[in-house]
């Protein structure tokens, strides 16, 4: 088991501006007590719409948010801990484990930076290899992200889209981290874009051995990169399992509703959409009991009064609801 | 009934003027709609979808200007309307959705004054009667308590629920031509579900002919009659949703349908185009795909091929589309 979350919880403090004095009027529960494990060499894919907490997890394993309680353990140790208290020198040994790839290749890379001084400010920071490798270095982490050598010399604007998230890439490996957070990495990039990113980072995880963590709206892409998948609504997650086992036998009435919701591009198969009611509530007042429960079609009594524990239903496969779908349950 | 086609654009060439260049955004489109019909618009970012639909508008932003084309609109010729003339039909008779709601509506103005706003400027009718109006359109859009709604301001209401009241402003007066600029990219998957059943329903309850601009090919499959695959300024083909997802007859298509992750299967590794979408100041020789293009033969390279019309109703603009036997990536 290389990474272990263990009841993350992440509160963020609403205040409303009085006159004088700011008073605090309620908590946003981004994360709720959320437990899973990410084993060695896995992708694991976390999928939920905007505002469900797919992002603030990510961010709290990697404390670039501290969480509000809870921890997380990389290959046996605490991590979260290692980040509050410890040394500058351990803090920065377990950052060079971790990596964390953002969203917007367009807002993540400093403009008035060449290519060569993004990816090589790691070394300034870390100063893990030897100065005079560092240009080598620089070289070869471009060639594996399918760069070329000239483009070192370049600056962002100068890039499309695809390969500004190639030099995100090639900064997140060059501390040969085992561990990265991509978060929704192809969501602003087009489709035949996507697709070589895509390839890319299967490439490096067969290369490198990299275990991911791959944060997605997008269910199509996560079933072609992931080999587990969990399921995330409102801070919590509700469903979790092995990509094909999910996507076979989804249980959680979101998450078939989610997989009902995608189009699929074959104009032959009309499908039966489970078209879910209203919106996502918010999560400063979440709904009691099962978070979903007010937009759920299959909810009953117990719903709205208790909340439902995550618990393994089949081989692998976690689920946090009391009136689940039939397995087998085909909404073609 | 209007029985030909209630649009038909033929040679479409906008260009815009820049520093830099002349940028061939939309450079020899054609293409036509029938009455009742939804027609997509397919393909990446900077293909020339938004401009050709800002052409139909007449809303090409400066420094974009119309070159040379036709754009007949019920049998008239938009090009040759006075702005004055142009104002009756923008808004009354072709309708826009766009594609961020957050950044359409105006901030500053209630949804109600931005609904009557339209209808009064159309219909000549008095501010309550509007109103009366301006609140049936929200029921008919399926936004709850319209009374309460029609007085909030743009930022007090969610994404769906902002793109909701952009069509509902759309329909205020009765088009027969809707476009529909990419209207869910910027909404989670269950809300765009919604609002594609929505824009499905509408559509059969009016009767109004429907462009969607999109990139998804899920989209167009579930909710197209035709489709028209565009490509750095230039259609490559147009076709039934059928025709041109089993049986593609432009390389782009094929690759394009090749490099989408599957819901339903699982693949190894996908297909990837090589190379990036073509700068537009000075596209490529011949046909603007050539350099991308696997089946690329000498001929694409000196001359730009025509957009041909071949059996039913089907054009496509390709040398070689007679010899080439293209397969379907999603055809089951």
């Amino acid at each position: 088991m290389e990474v272990e979350v263990k009841e993350l919880t992440k509160h963020f403090p609403v205040y409303e501006r009085g006159v004088i004095l700011r008073r605090r009027i309620g908590d946003v529960h981004a994360v709720d007590q959320v437990s899973f494990q990410i084993r060695r060499n896995e992708t694991l894919g976390l999928v939920g719409e905007s505002g469900s907490g797919k992002t603030t997890i990510a961010k709290c394993m990697l404390y670039l948010e501290p969480p509000s309680s809870g921890n997380v353990f990389f290959e046996g140790k605490n991590i979260t801990e290692i980040f509050k208290k410890a040394k500058r020198t351990q803090v920065l040994a377990a950052r060079r484990q971790m990596q964390y790839i953002f969203q917007n290749p367009y807002a993540s890379l400093d403009p008035r930076m060449t290519v060569a001084d993004i990816i090589m400010e790691p070394f300034e920071v870390h100063h893990h290899i030897p100065r005079d490798q560092w240009l080598n270095r620089m070289y070869e982490l471009l060639k594996m992200v399918g760069l070329e050598d000239y483009h070192a010399e370049r600056y962002p604007h100068e890039f499309s889209g695809g390969q500004r998230q190639r030099i995100c890439i090639a900064r997140a490996l060059a501390v040969d981290p085992k561990f990265i957070a991509a978060d929704e990495p192809v969501a602003s990039l087009d489709v035949s874009v996507r697709a070589q990113i895509l390839n890319l980072l299967q490439e490096l995880q067969q290369k490198l051995g990299i275990t991911y963590l791959y944060i997605s709206h997008d269910l199509s892409t996560v079933r072609h990169i992931c080999h587990r998948v969990a399921v995330m609504y409102l801070g919590k997650i509700v469903e979790i399992a092995e990509t094909d086992e999910l996507f076979d036998n989804p249980l959680h009435p979101y998450t078939v509703a989610l997989m009902s919701a995608i189009p699929v591009p074959d104009p032959k198969q009309k499908r039966h959409r489970i078209i879910l009611p209203g919106e996502v509530p918010s999560p400063i007042n979440p709904p009691s009991g099962c978070r979903f429960h007010p937009r759920c079609p299959r909810r009953i009594d117990i719903c709205s009064k208790e909340e439902p524990p995550l618990i393994e239903v089949r081989p692998g496969h976690w689920l946090a609801c009391y009136n689940p779908w039939p397995p087998k349950h085909v909404f073609a | 009934m209007y029985t030909d086609p209630i649009l038909r654009v033929e040679g479409l060439r906008t260009h815009f003027y820049t520093f830099a260049g002349v940028v061939k955004a939309v450079d020899g489109v054609g293409l036509y709609l029938n009455s009742g019909e939804t027609l997509g618009l397919v393909g990446e970012s900077g293909s020339g979808k938004t401009v050709t639909a800002q052409s139909i508008m007449r809303i090409v932003p400066t420094p974009g200007k119309i070159v040379e084309g036709t754009i007949e609109f019920k049998g008239k010729d938009l090009l040759g309307l006075t702005e004055a003339e142009m104002r009756r039909i923008r808004g009354k008779e072709i309708a826009y959705v766009p594609q961020d709601p957050t950044t359409t509506l105006d901030p500053v103005y209630t949804v109600g004054d931005q609904l009557t706003e339209v209808i009064m400027k159309h219909q000549h009718v008095s501010k309550r009667y509007a109103l009366n109006k301006a609140t049936e359109l929200l029921r008919s859009v399926e936004i709850a308590d319209p009374q309460i709604r029609i007085n909030q301001y743009p930022h007090e209401l969610s994404g769906g629920t902002k793109q909701r009241i952009a069509i509902a402003r759309a329909l205020s007066c009765e088009p027969s031509l809707i476009l529909a600029d990419e209207p869910t990219t910027a909404l989670d998957v269950t809300i765009q579900a919604q609002i594609l059943d929505l824009l499905k329903a509408l559509k059969e309850k009016f009767n109004i002919a429907m462009v969607l601009i999109t990139h998804d090919m899920g989209i167009v499959a579930d909710t197209c009659d035709r489709v028209t695959v565009f490509y750095a300024g230039q259609v490559c083909e147009t076709g039934t949703a059928e025709q041109v997802f089993e049986k593609p007859k432009h390389p782009y298509t094929e690759a394009l349908l090749s490099s989408v992750p599957s819901l339903a299967l699982r693949k190894q590794k996908l297909s990837v185009i090589p190379g990036n979408v073509p700068n537009l100041i000075q596209p490529p020789s011949g046909c603007r795909f050539h350099p991308r293009c696997s089946y690329a033969k000498q001929v694409c390279v000196d001359k730009d091929p025509e957009l041909e019309s071949i059996e039913d109703g089907r054009s496509v603009h390709c040398h070689r589309w007679k010899e080439l036997e293209l397969k379907s990536a999603v055809a089951s």
